[in-house]
């Protein structure tokens, strides 16, 4: 092969230099075409090749790792001399990979205007510091970035997009259950996350 | 290959003076650059032109990147540790979308990596095309087939079932029969004179971070060197008539490899799909019936060593292997005259062929004799049971820590979660402890349930043993329902 041939292969449009003749320009365009077929089918291969990577990449992401189930909180009888909200913790099973874990969450039993129980978690609605009861001040504060909240979980300033996460309960035997969840950060209106 | 060989900056003769240069220049002039790589790689000369018995090697580069990428995307979920890597393969296995599959594409990869190297040491050796000047190329060749060998054996471990950790035992033994080194050899590998969780630590950093690097090393001595060298071409014809159908690597071979390589595709997808890859029962290393077999391309060398005893086994495990070895690390230098023609060499061709055809008999003595003896034949059909039994159960995630345990079990059970209701009244933490783990007062309850049966359980509880009286246990005076709760509690705790 001598230097001409060399440099006409590939790109016609490099041939006008060289000033291939009429014969090779066709070859060329023919091959460049080629290329391009074989680049595209390169591609839709890779594609393709790629999607069970991508679904295994992603696995963790389209699965639930929390099973939602009531948990106790303690007993009516206790909970109902309650004044300012209390810290309880609560176990709730995960599957944390491939390990099954049992994590503590804390949340808050507090007294509504009305007198009845509720519960709130203490996640930050903002950005999911652990959000404290302050006795001297009477308020929830979230100690990332201020976020202030009231006894009953209003919000009272600060960043976050909405008051503290009421959690549902119910009662039991005398026993004050709560249904533990998770709540999406950064949206005006609660929404659950799995 | 003079003639073929390019300047990089040969186009830059093409460019406007430097005075006309700007910044879509230099950016031009750097994609002329690749211009010019792209033609390095893709113009060299192939003597006597493209040919379908030249595709192996590119069919070995990718394998080579399936392996690095399925490889990595596994790591995602694999844990090196004797505690983990059997239930993450599983949890890989059974769970993670797309897992079985990119697990069987790894694992059969391997399998085909050993395949499609066979050919290309074949088509290479009956070609001649080690002669010459390509004595080098031929010896980075031979590391690499080393390494390669050394990617299966540590990647056989990792996934830590019977068959892992049997067939690994057996063959880290082997190294004992060296003189003198063996045993050190042995525990340096295994970092430790037993089989364990540093052994497979060891394995992972072979099979992940220090084999592959000697692998991209040599990999690429291989390919510069077969490029300074030059394809050998067909075995015969006149330098003319090769000269004069000689054709650049784009875009006949180019198309010749893609279709071995859509062909390897095919294959490992086909089999991955509808013959996934399985796992096996979690090592035990009590098990004193399981048989252990490699993989497939060992099974020869596994047959070749039951013919060794004693007093010889070092000349027929070491010496025999070694030579045989060695003689095809020297074969350039032993077979020394240009001709290349197969048929004008038969002592080679003859011994390679031996060779093979030794190794394959090996094979099928081997396979006959697991099938026919009644030793064997009835172990390995359990064997085979036991898998298909643990591939149809469902995965079974990990209990994390075991100061969680009693939780988990209250959570799980709710017969034994009234059990923890009484343990936790009765005050059995305060010796116990909290997290069941014992305290100085007393020992842990952890496995108690897999010591005793609910009987005895019930009959020391009422009335402690002496031992256990001395230690400060007094009987646990409980109504029927609540003694039933606990011991359910007690039997949880495995």
């Amino acid at each position: 092969m001598n230097h001409r041939e060399e440099m006409c292969i590939g790109k016609t449009a490099d041939i006008s230099y060289q000033g291939c003749d009429g014969d090779r320009i066709t070859t060329s365009s023919r091959r460049s075409f080629l290329g391009l077929l074989l680049g595209a089918g390169a591609a839709g291969l890779g594609a393709l090749l790629s999607v069970p990577l991508f679904r295994f990449l992603l696995h963790p992401l389209l699965t639930a790792t929390s099973s939602s189930s009531w948990k106790e909180v303690g007993s009516v009888e206790d909970l109902a001399s309650v004044t300012s909200p209390v810290k309880k913790l609560v176990k709730i099973e995960q599957r944390d990979g491939w390990r099954k874990i049992v994590s503590e969450k804390a949340l808050y039993v507090c007294k509504d205007a009305t007198g009845r129980l509720c519960a709130f978690s203490s996640v930050c609605p903002h950005l999911g510091c652990s959000i404290a009861w302050h006795d001297e001040k009477s308020n929830f504060l979230c100690p990332c970035h201020n976020g202030q909240f009231t006894a009953d979980g209003k919000l009272l300033g600060g960043p976050p997009p909405r008051g503290m996460d009421q959690l549902e309960i119910k009662i039991e035997d005398g026993l004050l259950m709560v249904h533990y969840q998770n709540f999406r950060q950064l949206v005006r209106h609660k929404e659950v996350i799995a | 290959m003079a003639e073929n060989s390019y300047v990089f900056g040969r186009e830059r003769r093409l460019a406007p003076p430097p005075s006309e240069q700007g910044t879509l220049h230099r950016w031009i002039d750097y994609r002329k650059h690749v211009d010019s790589f792209l033609r390095a790689v893709l113009d060299e000369a192939i003597p006597g032109g493209a040919s379908l018995a030249y595709v192996f090697g590119s069919g070995l580069l990718y394998l080579l990147l399936s392996q690095v990428i399925t490889g990595m995307f596994l790591v995602l979920y694999y844990v090196p540790s004797a505690d983990h890597a059997h239930t993450t393969v599983a949890y890989i296995t059974k769970e993670v979308t797309s897992g079985s599959f990119i697990r069987s594409i790894h694992a059969y990869g391997s399998s085909a990596i050993v395949i499609v190297l066979l050919l290309h040491v074949t088509q290479t050796f009956l070609f001649g095309s080690y002669k010459g000047r390509r004595k080098l190329l031929w010896l980075a060749g031979c590391a690499l087939f080393a390494l390669m060998l050394g990617m299966s054996f540590t990647g056989y471990l990792l996934p830590w079932d019977q068959k892992a950790y049997f067939a690994t035992t057996v063959g880290t033994n082997i190294l004992t029969y060296i003189p003198f080194v063996g045993n050190s050899l042995k525990s340096l590998l295994r970092g430790g004179t037993e089989m364990g969780t540093l052994t497979l630590s060891r394995f992972f950093v072979l099979h992940v971070f220090l084999i592959p690097a000697f692998i991209f090393a040599f990999v690429a001595i291989h390919v510069f060197m077969f490029r300074k060298a030059g394809p050998a071409g067909p075995v015969q014809g006149e330098p003319e008539t090769l000269k004069q159908s000689t054709e650049p690597f784009y875009p006949k071979q180019v198309l010749y490899d893609l279709i071995f390589a859509v062909l390897i595709i095919a294959g490992l997808g086909l089999l991955a799909h509808y013959a996934p890859v399985e796992l096996g029962p979690k090592a035990n290393p009590a098990d004193t019936q399981y048989v252990p077999r490699p993989e497939w391309y060992y099974i020869p060398v596994f047959q070749w060593l039951k013919y060794w005893e004693s007093g010889l086994a070092v000349l027929g495990i070491l010496v025999i292997p070694a030579f045989v070895a060695l003689l095809f690390v020297a074969l350039p230098f032993l077979d020394r005259r240009p001709e290349r023609r197969p048929w004008k060499r038969p002592v080679s061709v003859s011994i390679y062929g031996f060779v093979f055809i030794a190794l394959g008999a090996l094979g099928a003595i081997s396979h006959r004799h697991d099938l026919r003896d009644p030793s064997i034949a009835p172990q390995l059909r359990k064997q085979r049971a036991d898998v298909e039994t643990f591939m149809k159960k469902p995965f079974e995630p990990e209990l994390a820590g075991p100061s969680l345990i009693a939780a988990t079990v209250a959570l799980t059970n709710p017969v034994a979660g009234k059990g923890k209701k009484v343990f936790d009244q009765e005050g059995c933490a305060e010796c116990h402890g909290e997290d069941l783990t014992g305290t100085s007062a007393a020992p842990t309850l952890i496995g108690v349930g897999d010591k005793r049966d609910s009987a005895k359980l019930e009959s020391i509880l009422k009335q402690p043993t002496d031992a256990m009286t001395d230690g400060g246990m007094t009987p646990v005076e409980l109504n029927e329902e609540d003694l039933k709760n606990l011991i359910a509690f007690l039997k949880a705790l495995k």
